[in-house]
């Protein structure tokens, strides 16, 4: 128990943080069919607003960390108007390509803006643990958890309940309908890029929390929430919250025991099992444990 | 009153769709427009209700104007605000909604208060809907399907309400219905652009009817004299004289070449 445990809050913490990136990357999926690739940058700079906010400028923790979100949801609205806007009509893949060059370019800025210190976001959890008898979990991974599953259901409650929900599901199912209807299809794709992006930059400081610290190349991070993606199936949000959990829980417990049960296969071999995952996924479910499978035609 | 002015439509670049289209739905009328598959009739509503940028098409001569505003340049959620509704050909409810979301996707534009008054009304003029209020909107029958997308329609409460064929696919008791409920809804002051190929219906409830025939209008007059009219009645009414038969090719291309010329 002193070992499950703890690792199995680890795993739920920093799953739920690539479940949180996960969603940022279904919600623009949803609108616009676009896989956002751009989802790494995004978060480094979120990561680097909320240091910037809090240990710089010397905002309260809550009041940085939510000036950072609404700092990126307007850096995210204006990315799409500039880069993305153009290409509405176009293959999606088109639209996929010019994601990656829209993160080629904000990774450039980031690097910029960090350059090669180490960030720290001033979060109030640091090493803090919890103590139960003889188990003691972080924290910071209590945090993450309530934070990041926080954050994702009022994403979930806002598409379900609202009207501009509403009209941004209408929009993902059918665009020219939703037009018909008066939708303005346009602002609903700046508003989906904005919740991404600002879902990002949450993502961005609960990876900067406890220990770690962010640099520039913590970027990577992100990646790992293409497998949570395409285990979770892309367009659905349930599928994200469950694989980036099953996906966290899985690096964590491989990272707990691991050494101990399979020393041959090396050091650092947690770092892989998301992408192990992935690659039995997409051999097993190809469209995900909730995605919609694909109607191909032959 | 809406007025299309020598409407001339090209899609991507180079092919002309349209070439010099006018019609007038007067405030309070049913204008019918029939015509064969391919003569222009969704896109002449394309044209009005600001939809034709998504299928690369524009506009490139003539003026579209709602009561003496041009409305040809507006987007389509701007002409929907100005009281243009419209039921797309093939209904295109959306089909993982509620039957109550696909209602208030059509209000979207409506101001907040008024969306719960507007949907019961809704529901009691159709008491399919009411029963099925919280069903898979996909789910619903073929009938059921238009009823929605034109209740959906009337949620933003249009002045003028343009139908893309809402008798499609729909058996022949269900078009009725649909018939007697444009009537009611006309009655109610909203004036209605219906766009169909079932000529008998569309004639039976229209004030005024055009045909296009390949981009442009070759009849314009009122209903009741298209009825009547030995064209008409032949080609669309699917109604012949008798003894025309052998002579049906001859008369056919004769025809088509008076009206065209």
């Amino acid at each position: 128990m002193e070992v499950l445990l703890p690792a199995l809050v680890r795993g739920l913490g920093i799953g739920s943080t690539y479940a949180l990136l996960a969603v940022s990357i279904v919600v623009i999926y949803r609108a616009t069919e676009v896989v956002n690739f751009a989802q790494p940058a995004l978060m480094i700079l979120g990561a680097y607003f909320t240091s910037l906010f809090v240990t710089s400028i010397g905002l309260p923790f809550p009041v940085g960390v939510v000036a950072a979100m609404v700092a990126m949801a307007a850096v995210g609205a204006l990315t799409e108007r500039v880069a993305m806007r153009p290409l509405v009509g176009q293959p999606v893949f088109a639209a996929a390509m010019v994601t990656v060059g829209v993160l080629i370019v904000l990774t450039a800025v980031a690097n910029r803006l960090i350059g090669p210190d180490i960030l720290t976001v001033g979060d109030p959890w640091g090493l803090e643990r919890l103590e139960f008898g003889t188990i003691a979990i972080f924290q910071v991974d209590v945090a993450k958890i309530v934070l990041s599953l926080g954050a994702i259901g009022a994403v979930g409650l806002l598409l379900k309940r609202s009207r501009i929900g509403l009209a941004m599901r209408a929009t993902s199912l059918d665009q020219e309908t939703a037009l018909a209807q008066g939708v303005d299809v346009g602002r609903m794709f700046s508003l989906a890029w904005a919740m991404s992006a600002a879902l990002a930059a949450l993502a961005g400081m609960l990876i900067g929390t406890g220990a770690g610290g962010v640099e520039a190349t913590t970027a990577l991070v992100a990646l790992k929430a293409l497998p949570v993606i395409i285990l979770g199936g892309i367009d659905s949000i349930q599928g994200a919250v469950v694989a980036g959990l099953v996906i966290g829980v899985a690096e964590s417990l491989a990272r707990a025991y691991q050494p101990e049960y399979a020393p041959w296969l090396g050091a650092n071999f947690d770092i892989i099992v998301p992408y192990l995952v992935l690659i039995v996924s997409l051999m097993v479910r190809p469209y995900g444990l909730f995605g919609t499978p694909e109607v191909q035609r032959v | 009153m809406l007025v299309v002015e020598n409407l001339e439509v090209v899609y991507e670049d180079v092919i002309l769709v349209l070439k010099g289209v006018s019609i007038e739905v007067p405030d309070g009328s049913i204008v019918a427009l029939l015509g064969a598959n391919g003569a222009g009739k969704t896109t002449v509503l394309r044209a009005i209700t600001g939809l034709l940028d998504v299928h690369r098409g524009a506009i490139t001569k003539g003026t579209v104007r709602l009561d003496g505003d041009p409305i040809d340049g507006l987007d389509a959620p701007a002409i929907v605000r100005a009281g243009v509704g419209q039921v797309m050909e093939g209904r295109r409810i959306f089909t993982e909604f509620s039957v109550e979301e696909n209602l208030r996707v059509g209000g979207h534009l409506a101001p907040r208060g008024v969306v719960a008054e507007r949907l019961e009304r809704i529901l009691e003029l159709f008491p399919v809907l009411a029963e099925r209020r919280k069903q898979i909107a996909g789910y619903l029958s073929g009938g059921e399907q238009q009823m929605l997308a034109i209740g959906r329609a009337l949620m933003a409460e249009p002045r003028l309400l343009i139908l893309d064929e809402p008798s499609l696919g729909l058996a022949p008791l269900v078009v009725q219905q649909i018939r007697d409920l444009i009537v009611r809804i006309n009655e109610e002051g909203t004036s209605v652009l219906l766009v169909e190929q079932n000529a008998n219906m569309a004639l039976s409830i229209a004030d005024h009817g055009y045909i296009l025939e390949t981009g442009k209008i070759v009849m314009d007059k009122p209903a009741a004299v298209l009825r009547e009219d030995e064209d008409v009645r032949e080609f669309y009414l699917g109604l012949r004289e008798e003894g025309a038969g052998s002579m049906r090719d001859v008369k056919h291309y004769k025809r088509r070449k008076r009206w065209l010329s």
